[in-house]
């Protein structure tokens, strides 16, 4: 009986688990089920990640595949597209979104190309985590949203869990999927909510939305850390009187249209919301297809909150910079004023 | 002869004659190593002429003392939640005292995030880095300093700047020279190798500076490379290379203040790895008795830079325990005095995150300048 088949027998329904754990729950059942799954980054063996989404697992499957590197994130990106082109699957850990800058260059160039390149002959099943966004009052470059850029690049799927179980369901579909997946943590959140889960590897679906919230009046887009204050701006506006739906994109690219342009077919009124600058954001991107697409579903012109197109301040002035529930609330009641 | 050289070093040591470089020890397969002092403060070779003289190592000790007492400050800071994450240089003091004691007010320091004591001696304050790591980028606008970079953070990534700034400097025919620190760690990026080819190729006035500390976070010296030393990748970018005892601040400042010269002189780079021992956590956010054994910490003491100038210039005559105490006063009222300061420095105005975005604000971003500030009397 293979690692899987008991891991599928013992299902173990874990109480209380935070996203973070999750992370670690996902990696972990993955490993024993697929051999083929080894583990790279900084820091991540003996000291569990500097997060410890990697806790124990070097203790547990061996320091061949928990992976210790040298200091070098393109190293790291390099290094998992050569694993991935012999079938090994990586998942490579960049310790911080603000170190990841220089990887772009393996992603762009390489791991998403790498399959079209050789008109398919090869191909790059890696997966690259990496823990991102501001409100942990953290140092300086640590504290960025940068999801769009990678959006920008054909041929990779940019995935941003928003809860312990998405986190776990996503991110085995992101190690089971056959092409290069960036999978951003919101580290924020990382142990914010506590969530009952099981640990059956059982993964969700890739390039798809997740209905969080039915309403009739208006629909809220977000992702990551910041369905968090959008789900709490839904819960006063729906103590005002009106009933916002609440749509989690979680994979941002592909983008799933379909789900928020049927939820503002019924709204009529669209807010989307993130942590990361305005201009060229991924909300440009689902206003644009709602003008395209959902135009005529439209009462209202649709609104954007997000972060500001400044640098990311020093943690002083974060809560400046991040959108909070009363710019959510106020762009939903314009919406609803049309 | 040295209590710090790594253990895989013994088999290719060879001693070379003392007396032909006054600080030079022994080389490791062509690599030389320099130490002067040994842990209790006693010379094993021919100190230099200034290292005899009261002065200067005042002035060395000083600043180290001084780094010292803000260290153990921050870190009190930070447990009490009055400062965000810290890094702390505890036992890495003399490195950064021996490069700002070597340079010359019209240099550049590029530092990475633990030369705290050659940021003092440059007249950065301590108000300053606590701004930095209190989340206040008043931090970086250095009063008394208009030249030097900040702290750089993305590791490794400033050591091509040095090499532009050098590049500059040599264009326009200047006597000045660029210094970049960085730690262990950085030495396996490119940026570092990029820049020590580059420093090679084009003659630099650049001095490069590695705070070997044992550790990047929980990853050993051992481990981030096979290389016998980290100064032997200088072989390849064909510059001269070495290692000195980084806990020796005499031998330390002895061989900058030579690679300074040099750069200055127009004999290009220098690549210095200095040997020292990361005393602390990596910074306050980590719990190094996860992955180092205290064990080895604790025996790393013995080498403390502070103890061994202080020993040195108490066998010199030249130290007393008033002049100890009085100076020990004298810098806790001046950590005390930069804490006030500091916790009394009100936050950036929420105008600031676009006022310093371009010299002059497009009138695109107008309009998200007064919604943010709108937000910021919301927040209070
Ligand atoms: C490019 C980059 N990758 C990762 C990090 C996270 N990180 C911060 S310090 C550090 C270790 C640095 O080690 P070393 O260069 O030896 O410097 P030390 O902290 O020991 O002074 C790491 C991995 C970072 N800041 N920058
Ligand atoms: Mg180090």
């Amino acid at each position: 009986m293979s690692n899987e088949m008991q891991r599928w027998i013992k299902v173990t329904k874990m109480a209380k688990t935070t996203l973070v754990d999750a992370i670690n729950l996902a990696l972990a059942y993955e490993m024993a089920a697929d051999p083929d799954v080894v583990l790279l980054g900084e820091d991540i063996g003996v000291n569990g990640g500097v997060f410890r989404a990697t806790d124990g697992l070097q203790k547990t499957f061996g320091s061949q595949r928990v992976i210790d590197t040298p200091l070098s994130e393109t190293l790291i990106a390099g290094m998992a597209i050569g694993m991935a082109a012999e079938r090994l699957k990586p998942v490579a850990e960049i310790q911080f979104m603000g170190f990841i800058y220089s990887v772009i260059d393996q992603i762009i160039n390489h791991a998403t190309r790498l399959r079209n390149r050789t008109r398919g002959r090869l191909s790059c099943p890696m997966v690259l985590r990496a823990p991102f966004g501001s409100g942990i009052h953290a140092p300086e470059h640590h504290s960025e949203s940068t999801e769009a850029l990678f959006a920008h690049i054909p041929g990779l799927r940019v995935v941003i869990p928003s809860s312990p179980g998405r986190g776990y369901g996503l991110l085995l579909a992101a190690i089971r999927d056959p092409d290069p997946v960036i999978f951003l943590e919101p580290k924020r959140i990382y142990r914010l909510h506590k969530q009952d889960i099981e640990d059956n590897g059982q993964a969700l679906p890739l390039d798809t939305c997740f209905l969080l919230r039915e309403g009739q009046d208006v629909t809220l887009v977000s992702w990551g850390a910041m369905i968090h204050e959008t789900i709490i701006a839904a819960e006063q506006l729906a103590a005002m009187g009106m009933q916002s739906e609440v749509i989690d994109v979680a994979t941002l690219k592909p983008l799933d249209m379909q789900t928020i342009l049927d939820s503002v077919a019924k709204t009529g009124r669209c807010v989307i919301i993130h942590e990361a600058a305005r201009t060229c954001g991924i909300g440009a991107e689902i206003a644009a297809q709602l003008a395209e697409q959902g135009l005529m579903s439209l009462f209202a012109p649709v609104e954007r909150v997000t972060g500001f197109d400044t640098v990311m301040p020093l943690f002083q002035l974060e809560k400046e910079y991040m959108p909070n529930v009363d710019r959510i609330v106020a762009a939903a009641k314009r919406t609803l004023e049309n | 002869m040295s209590h710090l050289k790594p253990r895989i070093l013994k088999p290719d040591q060879e001693e070379v004659a003392p007396q032909t470089e006054p600080v030079k020890t022994y080389r490791v397969r062509g690599i030389p190593y320099f130490q002067v002092l040994n842990n209790v403060g006693q010379p094993v070779v021919e100190p230099p002429d200034w290292a005899q003289r009261k002065n200067p190592l005042v002035a060395l000790y000083k600043v180290m003392l001084k780094t010292r007492l803000f260290d153990q400050k921050s870190v009190a800071l930070q447990r009490r939640g009055q400062l965000g994450t810290y890094a702390s240089s505890l036992g890495q003091e003399a490195i950064g005292a021996a490069i700002g004691c070597s340079m010359q007010t019209d240099d550049v320091l590029f530092p990475a995030y633990r030369e705290y004591a050659a940021q003092f001696s440059r007249g950065v304050s301590m108000t300053e880095i606590l701004l930095y790591w209190g989340g206040n980028e008043q931090g970086m606008n250095f009063q008394h300093q208009d030249k030097d970079f900040p702290i750089c953070v993305p590791i490794a990534s400033h050591i091509p700047h040095a090499a532009g700034t050098a590049y500059a400097m040599k264009y326009r025919g200047q006597r000045r020279v660029a210094v970049c620190v960085f730690g262990d760690g950085a030495t396996s990026k490119g940026d570092f190798y990029e820049a020590l080819n580059a420093a090679g190729s084009m003659e630099l006035p650049l001095v490069f500076v590695i705070n070997n500390n044992q550790w990047a976070i929980s990853f050993s010296r051992k481990h981030q490379s096979k290389a016998l030393t980290l100064a032997h990748k200088s072989v390849a970018a064909g510059i001269p290379g070495e290692q000195v005892d980084g806990n020796d601040v005499i031998a330390l400042r002895q061989r900058i203040g030579l690679a300074l010269e040099n750069a200055r002189d127009g004999r290009g780079p220098t690549l210095i790895e200095a040997l020292t021992y990361r005393l602390c956590d990596h910074t306050t956010a980590d719990n190094a008795d996860r992955y180092r054994d205290s064990e080895e910490v604790k025996n790393q003491w013995v080498n403390d830079p502070l103890v061994r100038l202080r020993k040195h210039m108490q066998i010199l005559g030249l130290w007393s325990d008033q002049e100890e105490k009085d100076l020990n006063s004298r810098y806790l009222a001046e950590v005390e005095q930069s804490t006030r300061a500091y916790l009394q420095t009100p936050p950036q105005p929420v105008s600031s995150m676009f006022d310093y975005l371009y010299e002059r604000l497009p009138d695109a971003l107008n309009e998200q300048r007064n919604a943010a500030m709108d937000q910021g009397h919301q927040n209070g």
